[in-house]
């Protein structure tokens, strides 16, 4: 069960959209729609004013190559869970960029039930935050400070590109380092790899 | 307003000041004397002590506009320069000291993680000052005849404050315990002041340069 009522920003074009979305969601009790972008402009300049705590944005409103990396976008903008709005097919690619995928044509239920889970489930993730990194962390580390590429990751263990990109932010959040280089110098101090592994 | 007031009030403004070339030793000299006799504009002088001084201040639209592009990529181009020779080459000895007395091989490769961002900072100033800042002073030269833009310039802008948290959380957390306390601590200091500067210093070519180079490229196409 959550106590905390959520708020939530909507970015999408389609005023019928948006006026379905808000409607479905203000039937719940936990969140409330503070708002409501038609458009990206200004987004580093409008966003930290409205303390979204979740912010469904549809990714047709980036630029084709900038969609590969919405999350980025959003990172620096604050901390609030990002769920992508699709209206019919996207690509997987795309869709990595959130926590979840709702699409217009689930109903009311079911997507009270997506955004809850995402609350829900990575509260835990908070939980860890203070903690160390994971053994499995510590594994997709190496592989990064090994220069390898996400998609290299993810065949040598077995994941999707998703879980990586997802294992890439909580070690960077964990760890407060974003660059390559910096994280190797992480695994280096903390005896992950050893120099000679290091080129 | 008596120059001494504005660094009693902001003692940051002292890089600023040292960007402007203004020696410290003036007395009971004015904003208004000062620039005066240093042939700087006043409102540009007022605009940026403001902006050092107050994280959201921004000029509003006429301000903006009465701002000479020429003297902004001047005080642009100095601070470039102050970020090379002083801020960085004062990390890059603090650094050293520091490497000096840990006995961990691995800050050999801090040390190359440090040189690799300055490559990165120098690449990043030299775009600016060989391909945008003489853009923007031959602005009104070249007219229809360039391909460049500013919103090229917008688009590009890399964010070099990123790699100075990483360097910031590996010297706070993860060197070992035996790296001096002392010594980490200058350099931190050393790196959060930069940082600051960097983040400011963004701000200005971000909200300031950009917004009023475009609104000059509209005079143009008109």
């Amino acid at each position: 069960m959550i106590n905390k009522k959520y708020r939530v920003l909507i970015i999408e074009p389609s005023t019928i959209i948006y006026q379905g979305l808000k409607y479905v969601l203000e039937k719940s009790p936990n969140f409330s729609v503070i708002g409501y972008l038609r458009d990206i402009q200004f987004l580093p300049q409008r966003l930290p004013q409205l303390k979204a705590d979740i912010i469904i944005v549809n990714p047709n409103l980036f630029g084709f190559h900038k969609r590969q990396n919405i999350s980025n976008i959003f990172q620096d903008l604050g901390s609030f869970y990002l769920i992508g709005l699709s209206y019919a097919y996207s690509n997987e690619e795309v869709n990595s960029n959130f926590s979840a995928i709702i699409g217009i044509l689930d109903d009311g239920p079911k997507i009270i039930n997506t955004i809850t889970n995402v609350v829900t489930s990575e509260k835990n993730i908070e939980k860890q935050e203070q903690s160390d990194l994971s053994d499995r962390e510590k594994e997709i580390l190496i592989s990064i400070a090994k220069g390898m590429q996400n998609k290299e990751i993810a065949d040598q263990h077995n994941i999707s590109i998703h879980t990586v990109i997802s294992h890439r932010k909580n070690i960077s959040k964990k760890t407060g380092i974003k660059s390559v280089s910096g994280l190797t110098i992480y695994a280096l101090l903390n005896n992950l790899i050893n120099k000679d592994e290091f080129v | 307003m008596k120059l001494s007031d504005l660094i009693l009030s902001n003692y940051k403004l002292l890089s600023v000041f040292n960007r402007f070339d203004i020696n410290l030793g003036f007395g009971e000299k004015t904003i208004f004397d000062i620039c005066s006799q240093k042939q700087i504009t006043p409102e540009f002088f007022i605009l940026v002590c403001n902006i050092y001084s107050f994280e959201d201040y921004l000029p509003n639209n006429k301000n903006l506009l009465d701002i000479n592009p020429k003297e902004l990529i001047n005080f642009l181009r100095k601070t470039h320069y102050y970020f090379l020779k002083e801020s960085l080459s004062e990390i890059e000895n603090d650094l050293d000291e520091l490497c000096e007395h840990c006995e961990d091989n691995h800050l050999v490769i801090l040390k190359k993680f440090f040189i690799d961002y300055r490559k990165e900072v120098i690449n990043h100033f030299e775009y600016e000052e060989n391909i945008v800042f003489p853009y923007i002073e031959n602005i009104n030269k070249l007219g229809f005849n360039t391909d460049y833009n500013i919103h090229i310039f917008e688009d590009n802008h890399s964010n070099i404050e990123d790699k100075l948290s990483d360097l910031k959380n590996i010297i706070i957390k993860y060197l070992p315990e035996t790296c001096s306390s002392k010594k980490r601590s200058i350099l931190l200091e050393k790196l959060f002041c930069f940082q600051d500067e960097l983040i400011i210093h963004s701000r200005i070519e971000e909200k300031i340069l950009i917004p009023l180079v475009s609104e000059i490229e509209k005079h143009i196409n008109d």
